[in-house]
């Protein structure tokens, strides 16, 4: 089986970009990507990864609009949708079709535009990912269930409300020498505790915010091509997932991710490495409880104790590029950008955010309240 | 319009009506083809009694769309006597402050409207305190 | 001449009939007629009662309607599946075309072999369910029905109506006398066409007759009904313990109560619409429900209804030994009644959709 390269990085600013269209994103962050591995680059492939598109932009097909609008000809395409967490999907479907062979070099294109529709009709279209016919039509949205998530939490274990202000904070603080994050300004504790509520006991900063954007990854197995922009080489050593129930109402414990455990567990065997040996954590801020439960479930801290990890952690670096908080949240995009950012670290050029002698990233996206969980590990070039 | 879907969970939605595992006794709500405890195919119909308790709960200040009108709801995740757990909306809260492990008790209300004035209205289940 | 023909006026059925269930339902939402008043600079001691029910955001017709007949069912003690006929009778069926029976019917766990249909005939709507019911046990067609009588009537802003209008209903399962809480002893129904309370077609609110809807509608009917029953039964007022009119205010149901001879203490447990308003085709139903929550065995009730200006339906009771049975299967009237969380007008008008939203 082969070694699976990243030969090229691009991305695009992610915000509300209402003159922006699909095609305009994904093309700028294709080029990008191209530019970035050398240019000239031949690719048998391309897997997108998005969300919305098909109901908030009324586009179907979107593997076929994308490479058709950056002149793509002579590549396979499709999609791939695992509710937030499309664009982990897609990168796993290329590193599944670069490593068995059957492709040598694909491009995963996660772009998302969650601005061409407005108002409540977006926020059901996004509620997709939520079970339809026993919680959606309760009136449920993503947020809905992170705040039954928390508002549990917070009862169980009788934490302070603000407790959970860590994660949104240190985003913040490194999305400030992130040239495409969405916000860029730090954040405080009074930042928090006096932000709006959207979702009692959810509260603005507890959100990512929703976002357009689109991250490119360029994966390859010939190793001539990987070197070819001379940058430090990195790989992807390892890509797993695992599911979980659909509804959170259907959950044994619905305060145990046990498929952010499942997951993890998996691609560090793949990779042969233990979580003590990864350097950086891009975990999934789609919800700061979120955040909270994934380091719970992937052991760094006892249950109940995430919350306190994450304020007191100096070991292992977490959102090192702002997360879904402070970079913002591109949806079925978001998962490509983990990559993207990850790259950028194990190469040595995150500048201002650079974690010194990172080597081992681990990045992982959530579909729904981990009812998809989605892990990859890379690792620069030995 | 949606109206095969809403049909075909009528009777699940007017009064809470799931399956029984012909095989481990289960209860299982909402129905599945497949028991959750077991594994083994689940199709007997259960009426459950609609008594539960709050396990979690929240306060909705923005609704998706069919929902505006309501604003600001209250949905649970309610543990059933039975043992599932379903999400509802909680109703009749009047002055009344949710807790979680508060009492509640299945109603069936009106649910939203599948598309407008001229629309199908969908009944449904919603949870309130516990009355006398 | 042709009324000869029918020798009594009385409608009575050949079996013995008699409820078997009874449940009522009331929505949590007050508002005071005081409040009313207000809004409108009118004075708070010129108003019709103290307040009205009002329905929530997520109730209607329907919703009521199933919790009534839960009630109903749970006291009756009966599978629902044993239904023969769900009959409602509205003048505020959520669907113009579709019946509110149907939604009920499946909702309750009636079964598929059954008649259903919807009533309208303002207040009157729901004793014509009853009666009805009463007709399909009684001929020996089925041995249970389910009437209710449900509203969450409309009111003009501004109309003196308004103070009254009000949201409720109450459900019956009819079934064999010998299983019954109340024998039905007979019925009887008087109509005319008198126009006093109508609705055209694609209307939101409807007309009355103003002072037309007293001696010419209301008192007409509701008066000619209570003698002529009593007349063909050779009773009088003092053999009832019960008596409950409609009750459109507290006004009329006690000067009616007066012209016939009923005293105050007989119509106080059936007379609601001071505290709930006015449920329309609920209101004498409810008032029964009220009485047999509290009525022992052998009590007679008469029950009178009205509506639309055109018509009383009078119901001659007797309470049985089973009485006392499974009245604590279910929430008690006053239970419902006990439940309020008072609301001003501003909250009314955004229950009852006459904001303009756009």
């Amino acid at each position: 089986m082969n070694k699976v390269y990243i030969a090229g990085i691009g991305q695009t600013n992610v915000g509300e970009h209402w003159d922006r269209s699909l095609r305009n994103l994904s093309a700028e962050a294709i080029l990008a990507a191209m530019h970035d591995a050398g240019d000239n680059v031949a690719v048998d492939a391309l897997y997108a990864g998005n969300l919305l598109a098909s109901s908030a932009s009324k586009q179907s097909n979107i593997g076929s609009m994308i490479a058709s609008n950056a002149g793509l000809t002579g590549v396979e395409t499709f999609s791939a949708e695992a509710g937030e967490a499309s664009g982990a999907a897609a990168l796993r479907m290329g590193y599944l079709a670069v490593r068995s062979g059957y492709a040598r070099t694909a491009l995963v294109v996660g772009v998302e535009k969650y601005t061409d529709m407005v108002g409540s009709n977006i926020d059901r279209v996004i509620a997709h990912s939520v079970d339809y016919d026993f919680e959606a039509m309760e009136g449920m949205t993503p947020q809905t269930l992170a705040g039954l998530l928390m508002q549990r939490y917070i009862h169980a274990y009788d934490v302070p409300r603000t407790s959970l202000c860590a994660l949104p904070i240190t985003a913040h603080a490194n999305a400030v020498h992130n040239p495409f994050a969405m916000f860029r300004r730090a954040i405080s504790d009074q930042t928090y505790s006096r932000a709006g509520l959207v979702c009692d006991p959810l509260n603005l900063m507890d959100v990512a915010p929703y976002a357009d954007g689109a991250a490119v990854i360029m994966l390859t197995a010939d190793e001539t091509i990987a070197r070819k922009n001379d940058k430090p080489l990195v790989e992807i050593a390892a890509s797993a997932g695992a599911v979980d129930t659909l509804a959170l109402h259907d959950r044994a414990d619905a305060l145990v991710f046990s498929a952010v455990t499942a997951s993890t567990q998996k691609a560090l065997a793949l990779a042969g490495m233990t979580l003590e040996e990864i350097d950086l954590y891009e975990l999934w801020d789609a919800f700061s409880i979120y955040g909270v439960l994934s380091v719970e479930a992937v052991g760094l801290a006892a249950m109940g104790a995430g919350w306190r990890w994450i304020a007191d952690n100096a070991d292992l670096a977490l959102v090192t590029m702002g997360g879904n908080k402070a970079r913002g949240f591109p949806l079925g995009a978001a998962g490509v950008y983990q990559a993207v950012e990850a790259a950028m670290q194990l190469r040595g050029a995150a500048g201002n955010n650079q974690i010194r002698g990172a080597q081992r990233a681990m990045i992982q996206a959530l579909g729904g309240p981990a009812s998809n969980v989605i892990t990859h590990i890379l690792a620069r070039t030995v | 319009m949606e109206i095969p879907r809403h049909w075909r969970l009528q009777k699940q939605r007017y009064a809470l009506v799931g399956e029984e595992c012909p095989h481990c006794n289960a209860k299982i709500f909402p129905p599945r083809d497949v028991c959750p405890e077991c594994g083994g195919e689940a199709k007997e119909p259960y009426r459950f009694s609609g008594r539960g308790s709050v396990y979690s709960y929240t306060v909705m200040n923005n609704a998706p769309a069919g929902f505006e009108e309501s604003l600001p709801y209250t949905i649970a995740l309610v543990k059933l006597d039975e043992g599932p757990t379903v999400t509802a909306q909680l109703t009749d809260l009047g002055e009344k402050e949710v807790a979680i492990g508060m009492p509640v008790e299945m109603v069936t209300r009106r649910i939203k409207e599948d598309g407008g004035r001229q629309g199908m209205l969908v009944y449904g289940y919603k949870f309130r305190p516990v009355m006398g | 001449m042709a009324n000869q023909d029918i020798g009594s006026y009385l409608l009575k059925p050949e079996r013995g009939v008699g409820i078997v269930g009874y449940g009522a339902y009331i929505p949590q939402y007050r508002l005071p007629a005081a409040e009313i008043a207000r809004v409108w600079g009118r004075s708070p001691k010129s108003v019709p009662i103290k307040e009205k029910a009002v329905p929530g955001l997520d109730e209607d017709t329907v919703t009521i309607g199933i919790e009534a007949a839960r009630n109903a069912l749970a006291r009756a003690g009966i599978d629902p599946s044993l239904l023969r006929a769900v009959w409602t009778g509205s003048e505020s069926h959520p669907y113009a075309v579709k019946p509110s029976s149907t939604i009920i019917a499946e909702a309750v766990g009636a079964p598929v072999h059954i008649q259903a249909a919807d009533l309208e005939f303002a207040c009157k709507a729901g004793t014509e369910a009853i009666v009805m019911a009463i007709a399909l046990v009684g001929s020996g067609m089925g041995r249970y029905a389910l009437a209710l009588g449900v509203d969450t009537a409309q009111a003009k802003p501004g109309d003196a109506l308004e103070y009254t209008a009000a949201a409720g209903g109450a459900a019956f399962v009819i079934g064999p006398a010998d299983e019954s809480v109340a024998e039905i002893v007979s019925t009887y129904s008087f109509v005319t066409d008198t126009p006093d309370f109508w609705r055209r077609a694609y209307q939101h609110y409807p007309e009355h007759g103003q002072r037309f809807t007293g001696q010419p509608a209301y008192f007409k009917h509701v008066l000619t009904a209570a003698r002529t029953m009593m007349e063909e039964s050779g009773t009088q007022p003092s053999d009832y313990s019960y008596a409950v009119f409609h009750q459109p205010n507290l006004k009329f149901p006690k000067k009616a109560a007066k012209s016939l001879g009923f005293t105050t203490e007989q119509i106080e447990a059936g007379l609601l619409s001071g505290v709930i308003g006015n449920t329309y085709a609920g209101a004498s139903p409810i008032g029964l429900t009220a009485i047999l929550d509290i009525a022992k065995p052998g009590e007679r009730i008469l029950m009178v209804s009205y509506g639309s200006g055109a018509g009383s339906d009078a119901l001659d009771l007797r309470v049985t030994d089973n009485i006392a049975n499974h009245r604590k299967a279910a929430l008690c009237t006053a239970d419902y009644i006990a439940r309020r969380v008072e609301i001003d007008y501003a909250v009314y008008a955004r229950y009852r959709g006459i904001l303009r939203m756009d």
